[in-house]
């Protein structure tokens, strides 16, 4: 990390520690949005429900611990009522996504309840940053995780629950963006194909065999046209082959997909045919039995097709 | 055995709870958003949670909090009151996909008469939370 890089996330670290808030509810705790938040969460627990259980073990109707955070959300119009603090305490999230960590995942999210909530009580809370890691590197992208502590409390200013929030802001490891590569019609995929799109997306080209008598067989499908077996593995193959027959499609013309548009009738040398976009050559002269070879063609929403080139150049 | 949910004694450590599976559906999604005042629109507009690179609307995390406390407190019943409920967040929930609940007793604490349970919610790319509740029983808990 340079010595740039480092003043930044002094700056952000500088944060930490520092509290946000007070910032109130909406609404005291009320027995339509329990019931409400019940019916949406399949909750059927009799103490927030019968209006008599939770009377008789705290003395009032209680809100199901889980709603903590409910009750202080801005909610619709992202305002929070008058007297709530203004301050920012995003600044540090901030900081850190100028520096080129725009993404950002909830990671942990840690509730510890102090007393069960009551009907009519109004609760307040403030936040703090707690940490802000070293820069990490994940299956997501490298960045930072930052933990958020939020102090819930009551009328008294008595503490009645605590929430810890991990985020991880980071940026997406860098890929070729989606628009560089040319769309094509999403294949079917089914349970019988699965194996050939799978293949090429690691850049193999698989052809379903016969485990019955061995015999090779493409597109794939349910049964050996040879001996009738219904059972099959798939083999990679080479990948090389001659052109056996092909035809240029003039029409219709399809965006992503070269126009005309040369398709090859591919006899791999292991004897089986696959039908496959040509490159790298000129539609107007194409020759039959040239030998060609796969290539892999990325295309957008991480679909991979085969395509197929003259060995040695057009 | 009480006649709805648990009893602290007879529990054991290592006890498996029932699995539970919960379908996710667009209405679960956007009745928990709403159910807990998230507007964000990545949980109630496709077109949206399109645009943030989701493939549609996806669960919010005080719902994943809210079916955690479903199971648990399902299981337990109205005499145990929630401690603690710490997760951990994976997969996101998408309509169309099911939330399969499982979990076990990791700790009995026989003082202070409370119980922890480690859980996990996995749907078809991975799970989705993972975690624990501790469950109180002691008389006179969380008042």
């Amino acid at each position: 990390m340079s010595e740039q890089n480092l003043s930044w996330l002094d700056e952000a670290r500088a944060l930490i520690g520092h509290e946000y808030g007070k910032v109130y509810a909406w609404d005291a705790v009320n027995q339509p949005m329990v019931r409400q938040w019940c019916e949406a969460m399949g909750v059927d627990n009799a103490l927030y429900l019968d209006g008599v259980s939770a009377k008789a073990r705290f003395g009032a109707n209680v809100a199901p611990p889980t709603m903590l955070q409910v009750w202080v959300l801005a909610g619709l119009n992202g305002r929070f009522p008058e007297g709530s603090a203004t301050d920012n305490p995003y600044e540090v999230l901030q900081i850190i996504e100028r520096n080129g960590y725009p993404s950002v995942v909830a990671v942990n999210s840690e509730q510890s309840y102090r007393r069960y909530l009551k009907e009519g009580e109004k609760i307040a809370f403030t936040s703090q940053i707690e940490s802000v890691s070293e820069e990490k590197t994940t299956g997501l992208g490298t960045g930072f995780f930052v933990t958020q502590l939020l102090n819930f409390y009551d009328e008294a200013d008595a503490l009645v629950g605590q929430m810890r929030f991990r985020l991880f802001k980071f940026r997406a490891p860098e890929r070729a963006r989606p628009a560089d590569k040319p769309r094509r019609p999403l294949p079917g995929i089914s349970d019988e194909n699965r194996f050939f799109w799978d293949g090429l997306k690691d850049r193999k080209l698989k052809i379903q065999r016969c485990t019955a008598c061995n015999t090779l067989r493409h597109p794939p499908g349910p049964a050996c046209p040879d001996c009738h077996s219904l059972a099959s593995d798939s083999v990679e193959v080479s990948g090389r082959g001659r052109i056996y027959s092909y035809s240029v499609v003039h029409h219709p013309t399809l965006p992503g997909v070269p126009q005309p548009n040369p398709v090859g009738l591919i006899e791999l040398t292991e004897g089986v045919r696959v039908v496959a976009g040509l490159v790298d050559v000129d539609p107007a002269h194409i020759e039959i039995g040239r030998e060609v070879e796969v290539d892999y063609l990325e295309c957008a929403d991480e679909l991979v097709i085969p395509v197929f080139r003259p060995v040695g150049g057009a | 055995m009480s006649a709805q949910g648990i009893s602290f004694e007879s529990i054991q450590v290592g006890e498996a709870l029932p699995a539970l599976e919960i379908p996710v559906s667009v209405e679960l999604i956007v009745s928990g958003a709403i159910a807990t005042r998230d507007f964000f629109p990545g949980h109630h507009d496709p077109e949206a949670a399109r645009k943030l690179g989701s493939r549609h609307i996806f669960m919010n995390i005080l719902t994943s909090n809210g079916l955690v406390e479903r199971y648990v407190g399902g299981w337990a019943g109205p005499e145990a009151l929630i401690g603690e409920v710490k997760i951990r967040l994976g997969a996101p929930n998408y309509p169309g996909d099911i939330m399969t609940m499982t979990g076990e007793v990791s700790a009995k604490d026989e003082a202070a008469r409370a119980l922890t349970v480690q859980l996990r919610g996995s749907n078809s790319m991975g799970e989705h939370v993972s975690g624990q509740v501790t469950l109180l029983f002691a008389e006179g808990a969380m008042a």
